[in-house]
């Protein structure tokens, strides 16, 4: 069964298409990948499913509802969270009050909101800097941080976009980890991703853009041996006569 | 369970309002006349950079008119006085909900267009003049005379023959401004309102309804400067659009925010401790100059932003939590 569904999207900044009829399912309960070279249009794609900005045409639905017009506010509030590309810590807040501003979206009160932001920090294992002012943590700390405020809304769809960006390679191998831990906790997730081993190792289901349309969608290893995807990562091999 | 930071923080906040409220309490053991104004002038300006901190230091949308929530406070008291003959007490309860209207109309318009920081700050600035131009050619609304407030000794005139009272209403009213901005920075309110500031996009992403919150602030901001102007018109006796509505109130807003440190429970107050006094002893130092308290401001405002942008109070709030700034 389909938690979201993205169906025919468009989005065209001022005539530049960079969203080009591209349509995604993604399962509930699994992990969905979404590759693609830079510029390919992925987190154009992901910024309309996830109503950062709204799509110039197309459909998105989430269990069986059209929330193509609606806020991220409001989605969120529906159980679609989200992380940023490039995080986007409350800087001058602490760690534990960055996490609560997610846990108050779902809480009724003071107590339980904090509650929540403690268990999420403690999902992330960030829980001993909880005091720090999210200004003061390191790149890989301020992602866990993003991952942990998403999750403290108690979503039912989280939206990753690249979460491994700038990691070195032994906190990615702790973001895999994480993000293993959380779909396992029942939560479904959409994750926009640059790294190959990563994507093939973490998803269930992968797409594959390029040039704002989808060029590829399978099971990551008949993606991986798709000759459009290598075309489009690596370009055309050599015609030798 | 809280931790080091968290405890150090509060102590030296808590410590730090204890110091200001012992100076508060001194103020009124001086005998001489002068020395009272002086501390009316402070809390004046205290109360109004209470006031522009809700709005633009917690929720960092900055405004450039908050002369206009405070003459509109001081207009709907008087004109209430004058012609209705409705207490200044009741006066000033309306005065402040005509502000909140005016300021959630004003916020609802620029954020619906999605205007943001210098954008936003300009169309305050522009309400503020609309509202002097519009109350200085409208004969109904007493026009370029003003309004003189009929000198009557009764509490229930909001008039005292004592400044002494004068002096602890405005301090009650400072207090009450404090103590709502530390309760609320500790609740969802507060911890919501920074977040809009840092991030709106993150923020409205983990659910926070940013505009909402952006318009309750600016109504709560806008009641307290229209509460300062009443309080204006009833001690000064007299208003007019050049006084109440002029940009130089909407600096007043800003100036002890900026010194003492914008978005911390304690600044605009330090602010204000600082910047009166000075301003006394340049106004008898360069006597004869006008203005010249305008030009101290420009300096002090340049000087602080150059080389400590979060201000006297704000600095310290920061190394205690451990940020560089």
């Amino acid at each position: 069964m389909e938690a979201l569904k993205a169906v025919d999207i468009c989005k065209s900044f001022r005539g530049n298409m960079a969203v080009n009829h591209a349509s995604m399912d993604v399962k509930a309960g699994e992990i969905t990948g979404l590759i693609g070279a830079n510029g390919a249009g992925k987190t154009t794609l992901f910024n309309c499913i996830s109503g950062y900005y709204p799509a110039t045409s197309g459909k998105v639905v989430y269990k069986g509802e059209e929330v193509q017009h609606k806020t991220a506010q409001h989605l969120c509030h529906m159980g679609i969270a989200r992380t940023f590309q490039i995080a986007k810590p409350f800087g001058m807040l602490s760690a534990l009050d960055n996490v609560a501003v997610g846990g108050y979206n779902k809480a009724k009160s003071r107590k339980e909101a904090y509650q929540i932001a403690e268990k999420s920090l403690e999902m992330v294992e960030l829980l001993d800097r909880k005091d720090n002012l999210a200004m003061l943590l390191n790149t890989g700390e301020q992602r866990r941080l993003e991952l942990a405020r998403a999750l403290a809304t108690q979503p039912e769809v989280l939206l990753l976009d690249e979460v491994m960006a700038g990691l070195t390679p032994t906190e990615s191998r702790e973001m895999i980890k994480l993000i293993k831990k959380v779909n396992n906790a029942g939560i479904t997730i959409l994750m926009i991703e640059h790294i190959m081993p990563v994507i093939m190792s973490l998803s269930n289901y992968v797409y594959v853009m390029e040039r704002g349309k989808m060029i590829a969608q399978g099971l990551p290893e008949e993606v991986a041996n798709n000759p459009k995807v290598i075309e489009s990562y690596l370009g055309k091999g050599l015609e030798v006569e | 369970m809280e931790g080091e930071i968290v405890v150090k923080t509060k102590r030296v906040e808590q410590g730090t309002l204890l110091i200001l409220l012992v100076i508060a309490l001194i103020f009124p053991l001086l005998s001489e006349r002068y020395m009272l104004s002086v501390g009316i002038s402070i809390l004046i300006m205290a109360l109004l950079g209470q006031s522009w901190n809700i709005m633009s230091g917690y929720a960092g949308q900055f405004s450039f008119g908050h002369a206009a929530f405070f003459g509109l406070g001081a207009y709907t008291s008087s004109i209430l006085y004058i012609d209705f003959n409705i207490s200044p007490w009741v006066g000033m309860i309306a005065g402040m909900c005509v502000a909140a209207l005016v300021g959630v109309l004003i916020g609802f318009l620029s954020f619906r267009y999605k205007l943001r920081g210098d954008f936003f700050a300009l169309v305050t600035l522009a309400f503020a003049e609309i509202l002097r131009v519009l109350f200085n050619n409208t004969k109904a609304l007493k026009g370029a005379t003003g309004i003189l407030i009929p000198y009557k000794d009764a509490w229930k005139e909001f008039q005292f023959a004592n400044d002494r009272i004068f002096y602890f209403i405005i301090l009650g009213m400072v207090i009450l401004a404090t103590l709502f901005i530390g309760v609320m920075s500790r609740r969802k309110f507060g911890i919501f309102l920074i977040a809009i500031k840092e991030n709106q996009e993150a923020a409205g992403s983990l659910g926070v309804p940013v505009l909402q919150y952006k318009l309750v602030a600016m109504a709560i901001s806008a009641a307290i400067a229209a509460m300062a102007g009443t309080f204006y018109a009833q001690y000064y006796g007299f208003i007019d659009p050049t006084v109440v509505f002029v940009s130089s109130i909407s600096v007043e807003a800003i100036v002890p925010c900026i010194i003492g440190g914008a978005g911390t429970l304690g600044g605009p107050l330090l602010g204000a401790l600082v910047i009166i006094p000075l301003q006394e002893l340049s106004n008898n130092l360069f006597e004869g100059i006008n203005g010249m308290n305008m030009i101290i401001y420009g300096v002090l405002i340049v000087l602080f932003v150059v080389f400590c942008r979060d201000g006297i109070y704000g600095t310290v709030i920061r190394r205690l939590k451990g940020a560089r700034s």
